[in-house]
């Protein structure tokens, strides 16, 4: 447990400029505000939030598909922020991805052979046979088979793209998947096969996952520490099991009890409670201060006049969090306490 | 692929045959009759029966028209009423003319279309998607004799770079051909690149949305390879789709171009023909413009299934 991190995100900033109407630089929006997570090879990370939590703007920053602001991102030794996203070949060949929707995020004109093959082809100096025959090997490692080669996107299911997707971010034989939101567009079958499939591939291939979704009970099954983000900060961190079974933060607590209760009486007084609660776009506060402490049932004074620092859990990990200033002191810093 | 191709080569003959007739029968609605129109007042009643006879106007429409069919079968259009020349020869001899003016100016309108369409859609509401939108409106709205003309008073009468008018056939000399058709094509081309690039920016920018996109950049595929290979033969489809009509229209307006550049195209054989109703001459235009326009089709159809797997008969 104490190998280098293979990837080492520190005091991240990401912000969009939205266009004034003339093209000019409009009104900053701040998607991430100083996160910091690490992920150790073969390590999975789950990165759970709502949606605008800024979670797949980390995703983007890990791939080189957003500018980073500030802050750094440091994958095996290579300072990723600072190359504005022109990543070199050697490098973009070890991190690959796998996208949310399966039916938009495989190319409807190329066939399945193409698809999985294009890394090859661009990294590698495989000639086509040989191509060909990894393509097929990695089409039997999804469940999937030859005779599928020469077919197109759209004569498949949704699971089986998203199959297809997983052979593809394979082919490198990555050091790490960036998976963003890769079952939340599945019916809920599927999803477990897809799970499964990425949890059997990681035990045997010893890739490191970025897992990113909203759903905390699905992240939890696979996942070996969980980060929980809320309008761009990262509130809580820690082993899955705590996070999952012993949340400290309030908005991690609220992120599980989104999963609809089976008494319909006990769901009613929850749903009431939480009518109060403004929408996450309205309760963007002042940077001052905790982030939820709008939404947030036990917000204090305190927590509108200084940000909530990370203070370590007892049972691992940490969370953002002035209830945790009794029982815990301070953590030195959130990178430290995890390892 | 070669299924698609036989069927609407096939599909071919039908639709031919039902143009031929529609303007067979079109045609001998027309009130004036063209024995009149030959003799004038003058003729005698003798005259005007003999000459009738030796057309074969005295005979009902469907024989006339089942003998005209069974000589354009083998290629035969019949004899124009006026100048007694050969309808083919008198068609195939144009052909080239209006063909290689259409062709070229649906090239300048594909390069440019796709280019400016690219170009805007890569940053939208950028500088050169402004220019572009504001190009393409002002393209679309530009009549094509108009902006012919302007061609013609700049760069042929005041820079004197090209010629104001005439046509110089490939086969002479291709440069001089080149010369002669490049602003007829552009003043052609204008309105149907302005068309196009509306339709590749729209679609390339809805294209560029798409996550295979985002997946491609992250594999780390070049700039130029994710924008061609991924993006664009995606965003041509709805293109291609249209681009039929696209070059269609360009026919059309090939006549009217040919009439500001004094190039003697099939739009002057037809618009003589039209003023003189010369029948026979008119009915072989229509027969060869419709085979153009359904050619035309055949290819866009078969790109279109080249560019769309779902497009393929499978």
């Amino acid at each position: 447990m104490t190998a280098a991190p293979l990837l080492e995100i520190t005091d991240l900033h990401i912000t969009y400029w939205r266009r004034s109407l003339l093209g000019l630089r409009g009104k900053p929006f701040h998607a991430v505000r100083g996160a910091s997570l690490s992920i150790r090879p073969g390590e999975t990370l789950g990165l759970v939030g709502e949606s605008g939590s800024g979670k797949s703007s980390i995703a983007n920053a890990v791939l080189g598909l957003a500018p980073v602001s500030s802050g750094s991102i440091r994958f095996a030794g290579s300072e990723l922020a600072a190359m504005n996203a022109r990543y070199p070949p050697s490098l973009r060949k070890r991190i690959q991805a796998v996208f949310q929707d399966p039916y938009s995020s495989l190319n409807p004109a190329m066939t399945v052979e193409d698809i999985i093959t294009e890394p090859l082809r661009v990294h590698t100096e495989l000639t086509r046979a040989e191509r060909r025959a990894k393509a097929i090997e990695l089409l039997q490692r999804v469940s999937l088979s030859e005779e599928h080669l020469r077919r197109h996107p759209y004569q498949f299911s949704g699971g089986q793209r998203q199959r297809i997707a997983i052979a593809s971010a394979l082919a490198l034989q990555p050091e790490m998947i960036v998976l963003d939101e890769p079952v939340s567009a599945l019916d809920v079958s599927t999803q477990n096969q897809i799970i499964n499939l990425l949890y059997e591939r990681r035990e045997a291939l010893g890739i490191a996952y970025l897992l990113i979704a909203h759903d905390l009970a699905l992240v939890h099954h696979i996942s070996d520490r969980i980060a929980v983000m809320y309008l761009g900060h990262i509130v809580e961190e820690g082993p899955s099991d705590r996070v999952f079974h012993a949340p400290a933060h309030p908005y991690t607590k609220a992120l599980l009890d989104a999963v609809p209760l089976l008494d319909p009486q006990a769901q009613r007084r929850r749903r009431a409670a939480r009518k109060s609660a403004p929408a996450p776009e309205a309760a963007r506060v002042a940077p001052t201060g905790c982030p939820y402490r709008n939404r947030c049932p036990s917000a204090m004074k305190r927590c509108a006049e200084e940000s909530p620092p990370a203070y370590s859990v007892a049972a691992g990990g940490v969370a953002s969090c002035f209830l945790l200033a009794d029982a815990r002191p301070e953590a030195a810093s959130a990178a430290s306490a995890t390892a | 692929m070669l299924r698609l191709v036989a069927q609407r080569v096939l599909a071919l003959v039908p639709l031919l045959l039902i143009v031929s007739v529609l303007t067979f029968s079109f045609t001998s609605l027309l009130p004036s009759d063209p024995v009149d129109l030959i003799l004038g007042e003058s003729g005698t009643q003798e005259q005007h029966d003999m000459l009738r006879k030796r057309m074969g106007l005295d005979q009902p429409v469907q024989v006339r028209y089942a003998a005209w069919l069974g000589k354009a079968v083998r290629g035969d259009l019949g004899t124009s009423f006026f100048s007694s020349v050969s309808v083919t020869d008198a068609v195939l001899q144009r052909l080239p003319v209006t063909l290689s003016l259409t062709a070229f100016s649906a090239l300048i309108a594909i390069v440019v279309g796709v280019a400016a369409g690219v170009a805007a859609a890569l940053k939208p509401q950028s500088l050169a998607d402004r220019l572009a939108t504001l190009g393409a409106t002002f393209g679309q709205a530009v009549p094509n004799f108009w902006f012919g003309l302007i061609l013609v008073a700049i760069f042929a009468v005041g820079l004197r770079w090209f010629p104001a008018t005439g046509f110089v056939r490939f086969s002479e000399s291709p440069s001089d051909w080149l010369r002669s058709v490049t602003l007829p094509s552009i003043a052609l081309g204008l309105s149907a690149s302005a068309a196009i690039a509306r339709q590749v920016r729209s679609a390339m920018v809805g294209v560029l949305q798409q996550d295979y996109i985002r997946a491609a950049r992250a594999q780390g595929l070049s700039r130029s390879r994710v924008i061609l290979r991924h993006a664009l033969t995606n965003a041509m489809v709805p293109v291609v789709a249209v681009l039929s009509f696209q070059i269609t229209v360009l026919l059309g307006g090939a006549l009217v171009v040919e009439q500001v550049f004094s190039i003697n195209g099939l739009g002057t054989l037809a618009i003589g023909a039209v003023r003189q109703q010369d029948i026979p001459m008119l009915q072989g235009l229509v027969l060869v413009m419709v085979a153009l326009v359904v050619a035309v089709q055949l290819i866009t159809d078969i790109i279109y299934g080249l560019l769309n797997p779902k497009a393929r008969p499978s």
